[in-house]
Parts: structure tokens; sequence; C-alpha cells
């Protein structure tokens, strides 16, 4: 598993203060492990909040009829499992991990603007309040789905100002949170850390970074027009003011289709950490994922309407988003070949990170499969709106994102608690996780191009079977993340065992691997120096 | 309070963010609650919390101006603070993008397919068999009724001139406080700062007028709404620009910024620019077009 290479030469880098004591630390902080922390433990809440709704779901599903909640509800549930798995849980763990690892990754003393990355972090609970504080309210919470496609959106109750409000607040942290980052990478890399030399997982939250400054504000003016067409009166999706409901699906997708690359280039950059690890090789084509990483972004912004195919759009469109959207499989290709080639050959071991992050190469690329048909014009016709629209996004962001998502949490959790997880739990964990999400998501293809339509209570009786399945697979997929929190739990509260060696992983590469396990509480106060081969899991001669 | 090692300066433990949290929550939800007609109280609960944020910035920015006339700032820092300000006016940017999106979408394509052109064929055939497509609209229901239009080239081309010289008058106090020419620095900010509220003014004026007089509101149809979301946003940032810029000559009469560093200024000089800019695409696509 593990070997001691150095051991470390002490951390009393510091003569002053460690962190300050009680619930000040957390609120006042600038330090960005602090915040890195408060943000994945944010996530982790979320990730069950969200996940208990998706329960909510799937119970109501798992029969055909209405009997266990109000099809009102069920809709509520829909929409804010989404909003809460995507603003609460997916982006802000990976904001987390940028928090902890970016500075460390680079050589830097800490993000470039501290105070500001506090804001960042704690505006969340704030917004999330507000989220979730809508459901408990005399007209409910927002039930017309997380795209909040007007006319429907329009005719909720109340809450549908706390949800935009809410929405706005996410977007602010979002902006700041990655100004933040991309001054970082940008700014404060040690002097040797060229931009060709910056890990992968760097590279692709620049990136990321760049998408969220760019289409975060066009949400917020896409919501805000929501917002004034419900009471001020304008008439920006109101056809006979001259508006166009079809208009907000514009808008919305314009921010809409980036945002599904910010919850996954993040992924494709830890899953580029992890491979060359435990393949014992340097990543295979290291300046060919930078590039297709840009590419991929640079995509994402001329796309949009592909989730809008049936909505009414004049043919020329229809081919012209079509091809450019097929043209991303080319650059998502390169990548899964480099991560495959990585592996050829290689030396390689199967610990939990490592299982992860082949699950996710594996599961993700299906998810990208279904994308590619969904992509078809005259096919997308008939999947559109259906759970084969479902099961193609929870591939790409369950056994894509979230899998991405513990894979870094199992790979970078000693460094920072200074506790080896076990491996017998976190491998029962991945096991269990991977045959239940398949039982979960993989039929759902099956009930869409059956023609099962998504976001409906009650459904005909010939897509019983595979429904529950699809249930029973939800039920164990959600119990067996019970295993990831108490592993998650025990490694930052349980009493600290054994000293860990730096490197806590045999063919761990970069800088954060130089500091000592547990990451002391600053880093890099003076740039480090190092060799190309400590850092780089790229090809180290380019 | 702070360890600089390095040169780069990493402040320990903020107050200010978290009070900024709690100002906004405070703003919204009680904002939710006043637009939903809950009563008064919620717009007091509205400007208390808005007082909230503005005691936040002011406390914030107060700290920051305090470290930087320290000296605390190394040269890298000040990178930071410039990306961050760069990366903050492109979001910016991208968020006048979404409206100007939505003023060229409704102009390229509803309006004509309203009209009966291309794929909106059936609903005007079926909904609105008279309407014509014509900008501006307040489309086929008439919403809000009929109204007359500003024209171009006579407040708006004041206005853009004001602006422009605006430009120009922050870029002289630029050059003022380059070659420490304190008295032409503070001439020249006042004068930035006096057209900038002028422009506020004329701009309130004109909406006055728009309601009182040529019935042009935020309610009629997608013209009112264009026009007024595209121009009261931008509004709205040349009143905080302008607001800065009162911050920034300020801090210029108590001596603050020196030739070689004087980011604050140069920030909000930038943030200027951009509110130009943004005006002259209103200027040419809302009004003259």
């Amino acid at each position: 598993m593990s070997t001691a290479e150095t051991t470390h030469h002490d951390q009393d880098d510091h003569h002053d203060h460690g962190p300050a004591k009680g619930l000040s630390r957390w609120v006042f902080t600038t330090n960005h492990k602090d915040i890195g922390t408060l943000y994945l433990l944010f996530s982790l809440a979320m990730f069950f909040v969200g996940g208990a709704m998706a329960l909510v779901i799937r119970a109501e599903l798992f029969q055909p009829g209405l009997q266990v909640v109000e099809p009102d509800f069920f809709n509520q549930m829909t929409t804010m499992h989404a909003l809460v798995m995507i603003f609460g849980a997916v982006m802000p763990a990976f904001v987390g991990l940028a928090n902890w690892l970016v500075p460390m990754m680079v050589g830097a003393p800490d993000m470039a603007l501290p105070r500001m990355n506090n804001w960042s972090f704690w505006i969340l609970p704030f917004a999330f309040a507000m989220l979730l504080s809508t459901l408990f309210m005399e007209s409910g919470g927002p039930a017309a789905g997380w795209t909040l496609y007007p006319p429907l959106s329009l005719q909720g109750g109340d809450s549908f100002a706390f949800v935009i409000f809410a929405i706005h607040l996410m977007g602010l942290s979002s902006i700041m949170g990655a100004i933040n980052i991309v001054a970082t990478i940008l700014n404060m890399r040690a002097p040797k850390m060229n931009l060709l030399r910056m890990p992968l997982f760097v590279w692709t939250w620049l990136i990321t970074a760049f998408l969220l400054i760019m289409v975060m504000p066009v949400l917020a003016g896409a919501v805000t027009m929501l917002l004034t067409d419900r009471y001020f009166g304008t008439s920006f999706f109101n056809a006979a003011g001259g508006g166009d409901p079809v208009m907000f699906q514009h808008i919305f997708w314009f921010f809409g289709h980036p945002e599904v690359y910010i919850m996954i280039l993040p992924a494709f950059g830890i899953v580029s950490e992890i491979i060359p690890t435990f393949a014992r090789k340097p990543l295979f084509g290291y300046v060919s994922m930078v590039y297709a990483t840009a590419s991929i972004a640079f995509l994402s912004f001329i796309v949009w309407a592909h989730h809008m195919f049936t909505t009414g759009m004049p043919l020329g469109g229809e081919l012209f988003f079509m091809y450019a959207t097929m043209v991303i499989a080319v650059p998502t290709g390169v990548k899964v070949f480099n991560w495959v080639a990585t592996m050829w050959k290689g030396s390689m071991t199967f610990e939990t990170p490592m299982l992860f992050a082949v699950g996710f190469v594996i599961l993700f690329t299906i998810g990208g499969f279904s994308g590619l048909m969904l992509a078809i014009v005259p096919a997308d016709f008939q999947y559109h709106d259906t759970y084969f629209v479902v099961a193609h996004f929870h591939y790409v962001l369950v056994t894509g994102a979230v899998f991405s998502i513990m894979a870094a949490a199992y790979y970078w959790l000693p460094k920072w608690t200074g506790n080896m997880y076990s491996e017998t739990l976190g491998k029962w964990h991945f096991w269990l996780s991977v045959v239940t999400v398949n039982l979960l998501f993989f039929p759902q293809h099956f009930l869409g191009l059956a023609g099962m339509p998504r976001r409906i209570p009650d459904y005909s009786v010939q897509f019983a079977e595979f429904n529950m399945w699809s249930s029973i697979g939800g039920f164990a997929f959600g119990l067996t993340q019970l295993i990831f929190l108490y592993i998650v739990l025990k490694a930052s509260f349980g009493k600290r065992t054994e000293q860990l060696p730096d490197r806590v992983w045999e063919g761990a590469k970069g800088l954060e691997w130089t500091v000592a396990t547990p990451a002391p509480y600053h880093t890099f106060d003076e740039a480090p120096d190092f060799r190309d081969e400590d850092v780089a899991h790229g090809d180290v001669a380019h | 309070m702070a360890h600089a090692d390095g040169g780069y300066y990493i402040p320990h433990g903020t107050r200010w963010p978290i009070v900024g949290s709690i100002g906004l929550a405070t703003l919204t939800a009680s904002a939710a609650n006043f637009m939903n007609g809950n009563g008064d109280f919620w717009l007091i609960m509205m400007l208390g919390g808005l007082a909230i944020v503005l005691f936040m910035m002011w406390g914030w920015f107060g700290t920051v101006i305090r470290e930087s006339e320290q000296g605390t700032y190394s040269d890298q820092v000040d990178v930071s603070f410039r990306m961050g300000m760069i990366w903050f006016i492109a979001s910016e940017v991208m968020f006048f993008a979404a409206f100007f999106g939505a003023l060229f979408y409704a102009r390229q394509f509803v309006i004509p397919w309203l009209g009966g052109d291309g794929t909106g064929l059936a609903t005007q055939q079926f909904l609105w068999p008279t309407f014509e497509a014509a900008w501006p609209t307040n489309g086929p229901e008439a919403i809000g009724g009929e109204f007359a239009l500003i024209p171009a080239f006579g407040l708006p081309l004041i206005n853009t001139l004001i602006l422009l010289s605006s430009g120009v008058t922050v870029t002289l106090a630029h050059h003022a406080l380059r070659h420490e020419n304190r008295r032409a620095l503070v001439v020249w900010l006042a004068a930035t700062v006096a057209l900038g509220f002028l422009f506020v003014g004329l701009q309130s004026w004109e909406y006055v007028h728009a309601y009182q007089d040529l019935n042009l509101k935020l309610t009629s149809g997608i013209y009112g709404s264009t026009f007024f979301m595209l121009t009261g946003f931008h509004g709205l940032h040349v009143t905080l620009g302008a607001i800065m810029l009162l911050v920034i000559l300020g801090r210029c009469l108590r001596g603050h910024f020196t030739p070689q560093h004087h980011f604050g200024f140069e920030a909000v000089a930038w943030y200027w620019h951009f509110v130009d800019v943004v005006w002259l695409g209103l200027f040419v696509f809302v009004y003259i077009l």
C-alpha cells in the first residue's frame, strides 16, 4: 500500500500560531485548509440531504400508482434534489478540494485572497438555509424542476423569490471562489512551477474557474429576469408582451452547459492525479490533456441548445448544435485514451482511490456514450425528457463527478487527517457502490427508451419491474454511503495510531506529498524548490 | 495579526465576511418577504440588511485601505488584487451579456416569429393573426398600453458625451497622480465624480419623463423590459462607480496613493471605463437601433 520514502524533516517552520480555538476558528478563518475542510464537510452534509430527497423519489417510484407522497411534493423533491446536489454537494466539494490542494500543489502559502475565500464559503450555509426553508413554507418549495423553466416556474407559490435569491447567493459564492482560484494559480505558483509543470488537477481547476466566472453571471441574469417577470411585470418570457419562454431556455442553457463541465473538469483532474500514482507511470499525454480540457471548455459555450432540440428551433440550429456537441467526443476521447494508456503496462495496484478512479473511467465513459446518443437530433426527439436522459446525466454526475470526489477523498484523506482509512472498508464501499449504482441507473436507460417520462410520480405498469430494481438499487446505494460517512468521520476525528510518511502513496507525485502528514496548518511559507520528477505526473520531458 | 513570510501577506482571522453573509441573507430574505406582500415591516428589515452590507463594506475596505497605506502589500499581493478586479469585471460583462442577449434574441427571433416568420408560424396563426412584427413593440397584446420612445439624439446623446468626457477626466486624473500633481488629480477626479452623478441625475430625470409623459414603463412589454432592465442595471453600476470614485477622491484628499502604488485608484478607473463601454453598447443597441 504505502511506503515510507522519507520521514519528515520536522514541521516547525512555524514561529507563529496554529489555528484559533473553538467556533471562531471556523467562522473567522482565512486558512485555505480550514476553508477547504468547511467546504468538504458542507458538501458531505448536502450530499446526504440531497440523497434523502432522491430516496423519497425512488420510494414513490418503487411501484406504479401514488403511494408515498403527493405529486406536488414529488415535484418539489425532484427540483430540490437537483439544486442541492449540483450547488450544494458537487460544486462545493470541488471548491473544497481546490482550496485544500491548489495552494499545496503549486507551492503557495495560501489562496491569493484569503478573506474573500472565507466569504465564498460562508455565504453558502445562508443560501442553503434559505433554499431549504422553502420546503417548510405554506406554498412548499420550488416544483418546476431545477431548470426553472417559465411559464411553469412562474406559477409556483411565494417561495419563488426565496429560491431565486438563494441562487443569486450561490452564484456570488461561486464567482468569488473562482476568482480566488484563478488568482492563486496565476499569481501564487512557486518560481519553478511554470504552467506546463502544474499538476493536471490545477490545470482543470484553472479552466473550470474561468467557466464559472463566465457563466454564473448569466445564470444570475436569467433568474433575475424570472424574478422581474414574476413580481415586477416584465415580459421577458411572456409571448403576449413580445417575449418568449424559449428565450429563457437559451439563456439558462448558455449557463447550464458550461455548468455541467464545471462539474466534470475537476473530476478529470482528480482522476489524472490518481491513475498515474497507482499505475506507477507518468500520465500519458500530459500536454494533450491540457489542450483537451481547454477544448472541452471552449466547446461548452457553443452547444447549449442540444438541451432544447424539441422546443422548436430552425433546422440549421439543430444541425449546428448536433455537430458541435458531437465534436466534444474528440477531446473527451483523448482523455479516456490517455487514462487507459497511462495504465497500460503499469505496475498497477488497486487501493480504494484507484478503484474509484478506474470505476470513473469506465462508468463515465458509458455516460459519455449515452450523451452522444442524445446529441443526435432525431434520436433526441425520442429520448427527450425520458428516463434515458436521467440515466445519462446520473452516469456522468454520480459515477462521474461523485465517484471522482470519493476517489479524491480516499486519496488525500491521509494527507488531510494523518489517518489512513481502513482499506477493507474502503473496498466494501467501492464494490457495494459500483454494484448498487448500476442497479440504480442502468435500468433507467431501458425505461427511457421504452418511453417513461421523467419528473412524473406515477407510471404505466409495464415500467414496474425496472423501476422496482432501480429503487432497490437506490436505497442500497444510499445506505452504502453510510460506510463512506463512517470512514470520513473516523479518519477526521479518530485517534491517530501511526505516523504516516510524507509521501503516503508509493507512486504519488506532487508537492502536496513533500509536506508532513497530516499537512501542517501553514505550508510553503517560502516557495519550495523541487525536481521535475517530484512534481510532474506529466511527461517530464515535454 | 498576520504573517508575511516570503513577502505575501496572509491575514489571520477576519470578521467582515460573516457580517456580510448575515447582511446579504437579511437583505434577500426580507426582500423576498416584502415582494410577496407580507408587509412594510420587511421593507424596514430589507433596509436593515442593506445597512449591514454597507457596514461590512465600510469596515472591510477600511481595513484593506489601512493595510495598504501601512505598506503591508507586496507587489505580488498587488497582482492578486489586479487579477481579482479584472475577473470581477469579466463576470460583470457576462451579467450584462445575459440582458443584451435577451434583447438581441427578442428582436432577431421572437418578434419576427410572433409576426409569422419561420418556426413561429403556428403561434401567429392561432393566437395573434393580426400581429405584425415591428420594433419597438410591447407584444401582440400590447402589454402596458401605447408608449412613446426616448429619442436617441436628445438626452441619451448628452449622456453619452458626459460619460465619454468622464472617461477622459479620470484618465487625466490618473496622469496627474502619476506625475505627482495632486492639485490636478483632485480637480480632475472631482470633475469625474460630478460627471458621474450628473449622468445618474439626468438618467433619473429621463425615467420620470418616460413614466409620466411617454407611458414607457418596466411593464411595457418586451421593449419596456429590456429598456429598463438594461439601462437600470447600468444606472445602478454608474451609481456604484460614482460612489467608488467619491471614496477615491476622499482618499486623494487625505494624501493616499503614490505615483507608483495606487491600485485602488486604478481599479475604480477600470470599473469606470467598464460602465462607460456598457453605455456605448446601450446607446447603440437600445437607443439608436
